[in-house]
């Protein structure tokens, strides 16, 4: 039912795909990164649930993240990035260990104290199992750390305007009843074409490893389209402790979404941003979009994505134009002087 | 000096992810331009009486056109599937677009070079059905041209409408310098293939094709901003720079070609050769810029900084 916003603009992504009024509302992901804990749940969860085979894996030196990318064999991906900044008004709890040290009834501490509470907080040479700490105020680097740990579970964005859809020749990317965008592993012939069409990264060709099931096919987050189809929570959402991954409506979800910035904001937590929940914006809005603590690209997300096939249009008609030059400036080689 | 952009990224990874395509793609974009423009050729000395131009401009086209298919079959995870392509018509993907403009054009280009191939039997082998090849032979390579130069077109397409920075960006002239790359490529064969009194068409189209390509080429580039860089660094840079180097020179034996054979088929082969090296570098160019987070980011990022990011507007 191609419309007039098909290509780009606000749209309900499977109306517009011919689905009827009665289909169901349009599913996705909020996934808020300020309450995310690193844990990789969600990215083993998917991988349980939808048979991804594990590869890719090294240490890769990059914090915690050793799964690199989205890519056809992790259709979740937990980003790690590590700042010398304050988050909002966290605290160290340095004090309050300290604190509890110093009432200790011998009981065996947790560990050794972490680095920083030897260099920074041990000054001197104080008695052992007693903690010396600075006076409050005289060293706030003991209170409020100058570090904090951003961690986001990326997933498809299962765009409004999904250029990978588009670009299909097979059609075997296709828009399901829930808006979402989903690959048909026996339709898909390996073309390609969805993986650089994609302005965030995520689908690919499976390369490996040897004996998977889909090498040569298009790979990525269904959505869970089974789980959908039978009413359940997508895997990761399921499996996520801290309701990072929230999964429901995406009308709903942006309003939550709009309160949740709001609150962080009057908490004082400037940096907290909303990123892919713009109906509005370069993919028409995400299905799945996030809350984030940094700009996007600190993360490896692009800074302002836009479906390529809002210009195909005009692609077109330069093409068109090209054609005819080419015809025409044949025809005037040949009907020019003999020889 | 344009100072060193700086801008953010998650370990310096890509954020797009380069196409999983190889050397297939560009020899197919080559080769189907060759095939485009060598069954224009063919029809226009058909029509203007120019038997060993038509010919090689016939079997060209269908060498090149089964060659570029070879090469597009050979590229899919799925082979077999290759048939899947024609499920569906779809307009929003250019890749669909191109393969229904193939199975338009290549039947026609075949059957041309099928009556060409009738027509090099000797006359007592002509018989039975084959006598029909004198009645498809003009039809069909008019056909086969008038539907040639979408193929040698929507190649671009196929690229531009991508996340590819280095594509992308190229959008508005691309389609031009593939045309114009197309023309020099197909005249170049027929400047190797056809003797002097028959290449005078050729030689033109071999000029302005060049001159086409080159000019467009430049264009782009100043209209690509950073996303030009990779047109000039590592083996994109060496590739666009030989097809310079090639194209100008096939284009300035051109000029001198109708004097001498030499010279017809040595600039006949720096046309080709150019060619190849256009269609190499600019895919090389769009992987490389599909690596660097860089391109991605800093264009987009600007557009933030204007206080300009890309939004529906009414
Ligand atoms: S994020 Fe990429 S793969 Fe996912 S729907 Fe959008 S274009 Fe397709
Ligand atoms: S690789 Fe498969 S899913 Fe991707 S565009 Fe090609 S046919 Fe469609
Ligand atoms: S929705 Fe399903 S397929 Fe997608 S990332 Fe979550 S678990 Fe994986």
């Amino acid at each position: 039912m191609a419309g007039k916003h098909s290509l780009f603009g606000p749209v309900d992504p499977a109306a517009d795909a011919g689905y009827d009024e009665d289909h169901p509302p349009r599913k996705g992901f909020f996934t808020d990164t300020s309450i995310c804990i690193g844990c990789k749940a969600c990215e083993v969860a998917c991988k349980e649930w939808n048979d991804v085979p594990s590869d890719h894996f090294s240490m890769l030196g990059s914090s915690y993240d050793n799964s690199f990318s989205l890519n056809a064999n992790q259709w979740r991906h937990v980003a790690f990035i590590e700042q010398p900044k304050r988050m909002g008004e966290q605290e160290s709890g340095l004090r309050r260990q300290a604190a509890e040290r110093a009432v200790s009834l011998g009981m065996p501490a947790m560990g050794a104290p972490p680095d920083v509470l030897k260099a920074e907080a041990l000054r001197g040479d104080p008695p052992q199992g007693e903690v010396m700490l600075p006076e409050s105020g005289q060293d706030d680097a003991v209170d409020r750390p100058d570090f904090r740990w951003l961690m986001s579970s990326d997933v498809c964005k299962h765009c409004t305007h999904a250029a990978c859809l588009d670009v299909c020749p097979t059609g075997s990317l296709f828009r399901s009843e829930f808006g979402t965008v989903v690959v048909q592993d026996d339709i898909c012939n390996g073309c390609g074409y969805c993986v650089p069409a994609c302005p965030y990264g995520v689908i690919e060709r499976r390369k490996g490893p040897e004996g998977a099931k889909n090498v040569g096919i298009a790979q990525k987050c269904t959505l869970c389209y089974d789980r959908l189809d039978a009413g359940a929570t997508p895997a990761c959402a399921q499996a996520c402790p801290t309701q990072s991954i929230q999964f429901g409506d995406v009308e709903e979800l942006r309003e939550r979404a709009n309160a949740r910035v709001e609150t962080l904001h009057e908490a004082g937590i400037m940096d907290a941003r909303l990123y892919g929940n713009d109906p509005d914006d370069g993919v028409g809005g995400a299905g799945a979009f996030f809350l984030l603590m940094d700009e996007p690209e600190v993360y490896g997300f692009p800074p302002d994505p836009v479906v390529t096939t809002k210009d195909l249009p005009d692609m077109f008609r330069k093409a068109g134009l090209a054609a005819l030059g080419l015809l025409a400036g044949v025809a005037v080689s040949f009907v020019g002087k003999r020889g | 000096m344009v100072p060193e952009a700086t801008f953010t990224s998650y370990y310096g990874r890509a954020i797009v992810k380069p196409s999983p395509w190889e050397a297939d793609i560009p020899a197919y974009l080559f080769a189907g331009g060759l095939a485009a423009g060598s069954s224009l050729i063919a029809a226009g000395a058909d029509l203007t009486g120019r038997p060993t131009l038509r010919r090689s401009g016939r079997l060209g086209a269908i060498a090149a056109l089964s060659f570029s298919m070879v090469a597009l079959v050979h590229d899919l995870g799925k082979p077999s599937r290759f048939l899947n392509m024609l499920r569906v018509a779809k307009l929003t993907s250019p890749m669909s677009v191109g393969t229904w403009i193939l199975s338009i054009y290549g039947p026609f280009a075949g059957a041309a070079a099928g009556a060409e191939v009738v027509r090099m039997l000797p006359a007592r082998y002509r018989v039975g059905p084959l006598r029909l090849a004198a009645y498809v032979d003009r039809p069909a390579g008019v056909l086969a041209a008038l539907f040639a130069p979408p193929v040698a077109a929507y190649t671009a397409v196929l690229l531009a409408d991508t996340a590819t920075p280095s594509w992308h960006a190229a959008y508005k002239e691309l389609p031009f310098v593939f045309v114009g790359s197309a023309a020099a490529a197909s005249a170049g064969l027929g400047l190797v293939t056809s003797p002097l009194e028959e290449t005078g068409p050729v030689r033109r189209m071999a000029l302005g094709g060049a001159v086409a390509e080159l000019l467009m080429e430049h264009r782009m580039e100043q209209s690509m901003g950073i996303t030009a860089e990779p047109l000039h660094q590592g083996k994109a840079g060496r590739l666009m720079r030989a097809a310079k180097a090639l194209t100008l020179a096939g284009a300035a034996g051109s000029l001198l070609a109708g004097r001498s054979r030499t010279v017809a088929v040595l600039s006949g082969t720096a046309l080709l050769a150019g060619s190849a090296c256009t269609r190499f570098g600019v895919f090389e160019a769009g992987q490389a810029s599909a690596r660097d987070p860089k391109y991605t980011v800093v264009p987009q990022r600007e557009r933030l900084e204007r206080d300009a990011p890309v939004r529906f507007e009414g």
